[in-house]
């Protein structure tokens, strides 16, 4: 029974259509959600929490910083996996959405960096490290830039779109080589503070606001990736029918 | 086996018949390694020649199906060469018999010119051997994408450096471990799992990069 289930929504997110349709609620209620969270997360973190004994008011900076690099990351996990269900099973919406998510991946690592630079700069006392996450994170900006600059270069969007998603599929096995790689060489970026099922390493004080602006940061992005997806969905599907219908009504 | 031996005698000819195309990645490295030399003028670490090493590689790499794509080799490479992976490892084994290996053949004369010292040049000799295979191989990805646009260049750089990252730091911290006469035999085991990682699935992907490109 909720294997049906399953199976009839994944085809329906397939039809480019039915998923225009739908999705306009859904950016409007994450955008609503994702600021509201955010709004409340950051204004805990930097007007509420105490400073932090060794770090002072600096810390702050990591309530924007930490959801960012995260969220990266998980951006680039999101392009990978569409890009495998896009080469086995031809899914055009798997592919937009990796044109869709892309840039936006992008931007989103470099506000952690930047982020991280300006933290780094009262705390290390240097901006930049050779350490395993900082580095990592700037080859993952390069990884979205590529993404988008591979596309460009193909000239026909078929081909782009496999070429791409092929890219996409070899750069998620090479992140967490990658990462050992770079963890291996130099480390000075202090461990995960938060691990799945170990008590977290950061007062609760910290914990709140950060998890919810984790959350916030979610939200909000999965609703920008939607509603680039849309444009790409109107952009690509000009001469369908039905987007004419809607670009008539409204 | 025959597949691959096929490939690797022919392209290997070709590339030896054309004798500037044969030796433009050596002389290169020589360039560079001079250049840096007058630049720095200072006493630099191995790291740095795999520095060099690695941007040879780059610009290598990204021409190695250009001809084969442009006189149509390619697709009939693609349409008999079944399976397509011992073709594929055969045309990059000559492709790296004439860019990696003599590199890391001469490395140890740009080590004495460079660093000013051959101790460890075995080491940085014997990484990169192993290291340039594996960039060849990891290089050779991001070519196949790009070999029907007509402008590889600085794109396939920027799409494959980001994966050199790994064998950079394995190999370079090797030759400097050497050079200081500390153990290496971690960073070169690490090396020749990354090898060994590259040999087994990187074929795979490049083979699949040309069908994409052939539109197969």
């Amino acid at each position: 029974m909720t294997m049906g289930w399953i199976k009839t929504t994944f085809h329906k997110a397939g039809s480019p259509r039915w998923f225009f349709a739908g999705s306009r609620r859904w950016v409007i209620g994450l955008y609503v959600v994702g600021a509201l969270l955010i709004v409340a997360g950051s204004t805990w973190g930097l007007g509420f929490v105490p400073p932090e004994r060794l770090q002072g008011n600096s810390v702050r900076i990591l309530f924007i910083h930490a959801p960012a690099a995260h969220l990266a990351e998980a951006i680039y996990v999101a392009i990978a996996i569409a890009g495998f269900v896009f080469l086995v099973w031809r899914m055009k919406m798997a592919d937009m959405l990796i044109q869709a998510a892309a840039p936006i991946g992008l931007v989103v690592t470099v506000v952690a960096l930047a982020t991280g630079i300006i933290w780094g700069i009262p705390t290390w006392g240097t901006g930049w490290v050779w350490d395993a996450r900082t580095v990592s994170t700037l080859l993952l900006a390069f990884l979205f830039f590529g993404l988008v600059a591979l596309r460009e270069a193909i000239g026909r969007p078929d081909r782009a779109s496999r070429a791409v998603a092929l890219l996409a599929l070899v750069g998620v096995v090479n992140i967490p080589i990658i990462k050992y790689s770079v963890d291996w060489f130099a480390t000075l970026h202090q461990p995960p503070s938060i691990e799945i099922g170990k008590k977290p390493a950061i007062a609760a004080v910290f914990l709140w606001p950060l998890a919810i602006n984790v959350l916030g940061f979610y939200c909000f992005v999965a609703g920008v990736v939607i509603a680039a997806l849309r444009a790409r969905i109107v952009e690509r599907e000009a001469g369908a029918q039905w987007v004419r219908d809607w670009v008539m009504k409204s | 086996m025959r597949l691959f031996l096929t490939q690797f005698r022919r392209d290997l000819l070709i590339a030896i018949r054309s004798r500037s195309d044969a030796a433009n990645p050596l002389v290169f490295f020589v360039l560079a390694t001079l250049l840096l030399g007058l630049g720095a003028a200072t006493e630099l670490t191995p790291g740095v020649i795999w520095v060099l090493a690695l941007f040879a590689n780059v610009l290598a790499v990204e021409g190695v199906f250009r001809r084969d794509h442009d006189d149509g080799t390619l697709e009939q490479l693609l349409i008999h060469a079944q399976p397509l992976f011992p073709a594929v490892m055969g045309k990059l084994a000559a492709h790296w018999a004439l860019s990696g290996l003599p590199v890391a053949v001469l490395s140890p004369v740009a080590a004495m010119m460079l660093v000013g010292t051959t101790t460890g040049a075995g080491v940085l000799m014997m990484t990169l051997c192993i290291g340039t295979l594996a960039l060849t191989l990891l290089g050779a990805i991001g070519s196949a994408l790009t070999v029907a646009t007509g402008r590889g260049g600085l794109l396939v750089a920027i799409l494959v450096l980001p994966f050199y990252v790994p064998v950079l730091i394995f190999g370079a911290g090797a030759s400097t471990a050497a050079m200081l006469g500390e153990p290496v035999a971690f960073q070169l085991l690490a090396l020749s799992a990354l090898l060994a990682g590259c040999l087994t699935a990187a074929p795979f992907a490049v083979g699949k990069a040309l069908a994409i490109s052939q539109e197969y």
